[in-house]
């Protein structure tokens, strides 16, 4: 009983962690609107920046910024959480939000042409070209 | 890291992202959004990560929020799903 | 359509559910991710680059690389922006002027009066009146927001922040000129043309400095090799390229995020905006 206790705490972060992966796939799939795909691409791509955060996460430790004067007489990293994640996403979100706008603008330009955004109503419109 | 506050926010986050998806407006999925991406950044600061929390208080809720309201404004609110 | 994105979506996710029972527990201290390069960078970056915050000093020293080519891709998403939108717009002959005394609206076509007139002002058909207070508010917001913006790269050594989030801040101060005003005033405040100079600037400035290190006889972005001509020690080298990067990254983010919300909120033609 303990047994599943300490699996549940440990492990409960990445199992809502890909549920929420899930919602994202399920919305790029399944959505007909392409701004509703959009929303979910971007979901997906927190929900994976999320599981980094996650994996660096460290108990009982600080952020990793080094006291004052820690630096000069030894650091101990169990004292610090792993600042290679931070990293790897902070350029990660701000890349997100670029391409962010770049698909908005591609969004913008098929509105301009046929008027719509919805999937099917594109797809009726070049069908009958 | 506390874990109760973690798992309280975790299930704000996905209850914001069904509602991001579900919701008839594009309007009211971009102000959704911006919500998520807020209550995604509380839960990155709890982790630690405090950079990367700080860079999604500013990105994600922040200015993605207007390139979104922007966007709707210059197409449509409608949407059938 | 549905029904077949839920099967695909049940069967991933219940793949990556059973694929969690090999990971180590949340927070973990032994964890494979935190023992190898994590712990260097945590002992050794403070004596290497005098830089407390260890997320900035892999960010711009350890991993140059990676946030350089990062920096192009935000460059290639705002010049991809402004060619999707701006580059194909349909050019309209009609201008709208209004007599700024009066508030007489005038709808000339094809012909425009010249913009050295100060009695009229260009609108659009979307004019609406401009609300004083948000107005006045947000112009004497924006200094301080800028300020914070140039403390936020300036201070990514010692406390949270730097080039990444610092450009955030600065673009959205001119954004928000953009969306209380309207979009031409913003436009002459910083014109199309020096936001366009200002996103190369910053990748330049970036790969600039680490071809500098490859002339001194360092290696491409070793920032040690600066040491001989700024008169320090190596390690305050570092700690100065560190700047210097974070500079030019926040240069490139500021203008991309202008140059993204002044052609997605005018459809690429720049006149009002929201």
């Amino acid at each position: 009983m303990s047994d599943l206790v300490v699996t549940l705490l440990g492990k409960y972060n990445y199992w809502l962690c890909v549920i929420l992966m899930m919602i994202g796939l399920y919305a790029m799939i399944a959505k007909n609107n392409l701004i509703k795909k959009l929303v979910g691409m971007n979901i997906f791509q927190t929900s994976i920046i999320l599981f980094y955060v996650s994996i660096g996460c460290k108990k009982g430790a600080t952020i990793s910024i080094l006291e004052h004067g820690a630096g000069h007489h030894g650091v101990d990293p169990t004292h610090y959480i792993n600042p290679l994640p931070h990293v790897l996403m902070l350029t990660a979100i701000v890349v997100s939000v670029s391409t962010f706008g770049v698909a908005l603008a591609l969004a913008i330009k098929v509105y301009r042409k046929h008027k719509t955004l919805e999937e099917d109503e594109i797809l009726m419109q070049l069908r009958s070209e | 890291m506390i874990w109760e506050l973690d798992l309280a926010i975790l299930i704000l986050v996905i209850v914001a992202a069904i509602g991001v998806i579900q919701v008839k407006d594009l309007l009211g999925c971009a102000i959704l959004f911006s919500a998520y991406s807020f209550l995604m950044c509380l839960l990155w600061a709890i982790m630690g990560a405090v950079d990367v929390a700080f860079t999604e208080a500013s990105v994600g809720a922040g200015v993605s929020t207007v390139f979104f309201v922007a966007a709707v404004f210059r197409t449509t609110r409608r949407t059938k799903d | 359509m549905k029904a077949i994105g839920l099967i695909i979506v049940v069967l991933a996710g219940a793949l990556l559910l059973y694929s969690t029972q090999d990971f180590p527990f949340w927070g973990d201290p032994a964890s494979p991710a935190g023992t190898h390069t994590a712990t260097y960078y945590l002992t050794k970056a403070f004596e290497e680059t005098s830089v407390p915050n260890v997320v900035t000093a892999v960010l711009a020293d350890y991993r140059g690389f990676d946030t350089m080519f990062e920096t192009g891709v935000i460059f290639c998403a705002g010049l991809g922006c402004f060619v999707l939108l701006r580059l194909s717009r349909s050019r309209d002959e009609d201008s709208y002027y209004r007599h700024v005394a009066t508030g007489i609206t005038l709808h000339i076509k094809s012909a425009k009066i010249p913009d050295v007139s100060s009695e009229f002002e260009r609108i659009d058909t979307l004019w609406t009146p401009y609300d004083l207070i948000v107005k006045t508010v947000c112009r004497l917001l924006a200094p301080f927001v800028q300020l914070f913006g140039l403390y936020v790269i300036a201070h990514g050594h010692h406390s949270p922040g730097g080039g990444f989030q610092g450009g955030v801040i600065l673009g959205a101060s001119v954004i928000l000129i953009a969306i209380s005003h309207n979009m031409r005033t913003a436009i002459g405040r910083i014109s199309e043309k020096t936001i366009h100079i200002l996103m190369a600037v910053g990748v330049l400035l970036y790969s600039g400095i680490g071809a500098l290190c490859i002339l001194l006889g360092g290696n491409f972005l070793d920032y040690a090799s600066l040491s001989r001509i700024l008169f320090t020690n190596e390690i305050e080298a570092r700690s100065l390229g560190i700047l210097g990067v974070e500079v030019g990254v926040g240069i490139t983010v500021m203008a991309v995020m202008i140059t993204i919300y002044n052609n997605l909120s005018s459809d690429g033609r720049l006149d009002e905006g929201l």
